[in-house]
């Protein structure tokens, strides 16, 4: 309500003397208040990224400076017709739509079991709930790789009644790889998922749903006709930050297989020709690409979608 | 007045705390010069050494040690992205023997004193000399020197009539072992442990891997894989492979993965490093692991390829670099005589279970009573060769790894024609890895 009674005010007189003082010594305000985070925001973000977009133009490595040469786009002629990028790409791309398809729904029905639980447990349960989110990634990567392990892992021994033999080798071949790998993805992340999604589920007006139980709605038909459109905005952003999440997964990958059976994604491609090769000019294009992949996503959803990002904090 | 007031304390706060800092910053360290030595993981051996060799100083230099990560080619890329910055806090670094030519080209290492140079060429292993040196000089200062040996069980070989006295070769091994339903543990796992056994095994067989060593320009380099003997290495692979004598877990088995089963006996061979000795009997004083398990330990050299030829087996170890910005060079050089004394190698060997780089530690009486093998493990350095030495090793070893790996599934010829293809592109950088 105060946004809407502020506004007249600067719209009364935008030219008078003392309006225009005001909101330009708000501004300033403003400028004083953001300014040392967008200066941080511009050194640690944007510098870093104009930096690789430069180094990507460039035949350079690390242990030989000296034969540095300007390339032009070389570099990435050089990815894009290699099958090993397009490989990656697809393997990036099948573990982000598996991980986000599965943890969606599974975030969904955290989310709703948190809302509805007993105002007691609550607490309780979103701290449960919560907890796999807290772990760091790598020690949960290792925790999955030792679960599955062929020599001292437990899953193989337990769970011998879904087909698992003491000798089935989880990261011996593509297929178990990504398996392990998509599940340890989706064990760790849906909590942040559940957690937009209940932001989300909690806008939706309780007149709305009283109305439409009082008009003989059954529960399915609330959920598809009254929940899920009033908390779209929601659901699209909570895809939307997993996704890009998801798109730069490394270390699960980088932990349990270490690129092995065809399990390398775009990340662990631009660190193995970075950190691995020392050539910062080819590493440098293939993260400058995988930059571009996730301003692409975010493009497609915010375009494309119509997301508007205000709307997952409530405004 | 007030506000002017504010700001003076504020301007007269911030001076006093860059005062503060500056001051921290450039109070020189006073005593003798501290010499870092960036150390591999150990069982605390290097740090042992090195308080040895700080005592030894008599106050001249003080040797403070640094960490590396665990693994080789992670020990390598903090060496050099921290050199490639002109880290001066480099004094003294252990560096895996791959990639001591990469080091050396990029100038990252110290010019050697002709004294020192002398003085680390006498009484040394030929493989390890071999391994320190690039473009005629010896660059790196040979430390302790490892070598796989083929390991096995003495009473599984017995019901097997294999002759262990006698030089056995791969094709041998895996007739017996699959005959007998045991298995052969290898390093299948996709890292530098496969180009280790594919090296050994293209070395044995007569060949290298590269052909000219010591070239320069990366376009130039020649590889040596589809060669006979590169395409009988690859035929070993592949025997063993089809004769389903690979433990479970090939694909991903590491050292330490293959140390278990063959400590538990469901490996009955095994190509590995002498550390799985030390590692069965600190099991058993434990109480972890029965006496009669490293009882029926026996160890042979590295199985042959071709039956008439001696076999070249993987060399390993640590080489002592001495970091080209280091402020105390001489110092340094001075203490990597120390650190590398006879003294210490035979502690370094009977405490940490590596083996010296030294011919003469191999006698001590000491090595003898707790390294029962390390005669075999001394021909083994002798007849060992080293991985391709080449300033672009990461390149040739992250081809080979890729282009061999599952290691049980190689077609000899075709993978050889791939991992050619691969590696030459990746040089000429015109491919990824």
């Amino acid at each position: 309500m105060s946004a809407t009674l502020d506004r007249p005010v600067s719209a009364v007189d935008p030219s008078g003397g003392r309006g225009n003082d005001k909101s330009r010594a708000e501004r300033k305000l403003g400028w004083y208040l953001a300014g040392p985070a967008f200066v941080v925001m511009l050194l640690v973000t944007a510098y870093p990224i104009v930096q690789a977009v430069f180094d990507s133009l460039f035949d350079y490595r690390l242990t030989d400076p000296q034969n540095s040469s300007f390339v032009g786009l070389g570099n990435y002629g050089v990815i894009l017709t290699d099958s090993v990028w397009w490989t990656s790409f697809g393997v990036t791309t099948f573990i982000t739509v598996v991980t986000v398809a599965v943890e969606l729904v599974l975030g969904f029905g955290l989310a709703l079991v948190m809302l509805n639980a007993l105002k007691a447990l609550r607490p309780v349960l979103r701290t449960v709930i919560l907890i796999p989110y807290a772990v760091i990634t790598v020690v949960s990567a290792f925790a999955w790789q030792f679960a599955f392990s062929v020599d001292s892992g437990f899953v193989n021994s337990w769970f011998s009644f879904l087909g698992a033999t003491p000798e089935t080798d989880w990261f011996g071949t593509q297929g178990l790889s990504l398996f392990v790998i998509c599940l340890a993805e989706i064990w760790k992340t849906t909590p942040f998922i559940s957690l937009l999604l209940l932001a989300g589920l909690a806008q939706v007006p309780d007149v709305l749903q009283e109305a439409a139980k009082v008009d003989g709605a059954s529960w399915w038909q609330r959920l598809r006709r009254v929940t899920l459109p009033n908390m779209k905005a929601a659901i699209m952003v909570a895809v939307l930050f997993r996704t890009l999440d998801a798109f730069r997964v490394f270390d699960s990958v980088f932990v349990m297989t270490a690129g092995a059976n065809n399990t390398e994604t775009v990340s662990f491609l631009a660190y193995r020709q970075t950190i691995e090769r020392v050539e910062i000019g080819l590493g440098s294009a293939v993260s400058v690409l995988l930059f571009l992949s996730v301003v692409l996503i975010s493009a497609l959803f915010i375009k494309g979608f119509k997301v508007d990002l205000s709307q997952a904090r409530g405004e | 007045m007030r506000h002017q007031r504010r700001r003076l304390t504020a301007v007269a706060l911030a001076v006093a705390v860059i005062a503060a800092m500056a001051a921290a910053c450039s109070s020189a360290p006073s005593g003798p010069p501290v010499l870092t030595w960036y150390i591999n993981p150990d069982d605390g051996g290097q740090a042992e050494i090195a308080a040895r060799c700080t005592a030894a100083a008599g106050g001249r230099y003080t040797i403070a040690t640094s960490t590396l990560p665990r693994q080789a080619s992670e020990q390598r890329q903090q060496l050099v992205r921290r050199l490639a910055a002109n880290d001066s806090s480099i004094d003294i670094m252990s560096i895996d023997p791959p990639y001591v030519p990469e080091f050396a080209q990029a100038g990252f290492l110290a010019p050697m004193p002709p004294q020192v140079a002398a003085a680390a060429r006498e009484d040394r292993v030929p493989s390890s000399i071999e391994a320190s040196t690039w473009q005629g000089q010896l660059v790196v200062v040979p430390f302790w020197a490892n070598t796989q040996l083929l390991w096995y069980r003495k009473s599984a070989v017995a019901a097997m009539g294999l002759d262990m006295n006698q030089p056995v070769t791969w094709d041998r091994i895996i007739q017996a072992a699959a005959q007998n339903r045991t298995q052969i543990a290898a390093q299948g796992v996709r890292g530098e442990s496969l180009t280790v056994w594919v090296n050994a095994l293209v070395e044995s067989a007569g060949g290298s891997i590269i052909t000219n060593v010591g070239e320069e320009n990366p376009d130039l380099v020649q590889l040596g894989l589809t060669a006979p003997p590169g395409i009988e290495a690859a035929r070993v692979l592949r025997t063993y492979g089809d004769a389903g004598v690979a433990p479970p877990g090939f694909p991903t088995a590491d050292e330490d993965t293959n140390a278990e089963s063959f400590q538990s006996g469901d490996a009955s061979f095994m190509v590995n490093y002498p550390f799985i000795w030390g590692k069965a009997k600190s099991a058993v004083e434990e109480g972890t692991l029965q006496q009669s398990v490293p009882d029926d330990y026996g160890w042979t050299l590295y199985p042959r390829v071709l039956p008439d030829r001696p076999s070249a087996p993987p060399l390993g170890g640590i080489n002592l670099g001495v970091g080209a910005f280091s402020n105390h060079p001489d110092l340094a050089y001075e203490a990597t005589t120390c650190i590398t004394s006879p003294e210490n190698s035979a502690y370094y060997f009977v405490s940490n279970g590596n083996p010296s780089s030294r011919l003469s530690v191999f006698d001590d009486p000491e090595v003898l009573a707790e390294f029962p093998m390390a005669p075999t493990i001394r021909e083994s350095l002798t007849l060992a060769a080293p991985r391709p030495q080449t300033a672009y090793y990461a390149e040739v070893s992250g081809g080979i790894q890729r282009t061999f790996h599952p290691p049980g599934s190689v077609t000899p010829g075709a993978t050889n024609e791939a991992a050619t293809a691969l590696i030459t592109a990746v040089l000429r950088k015109e491919a990824l890895l």
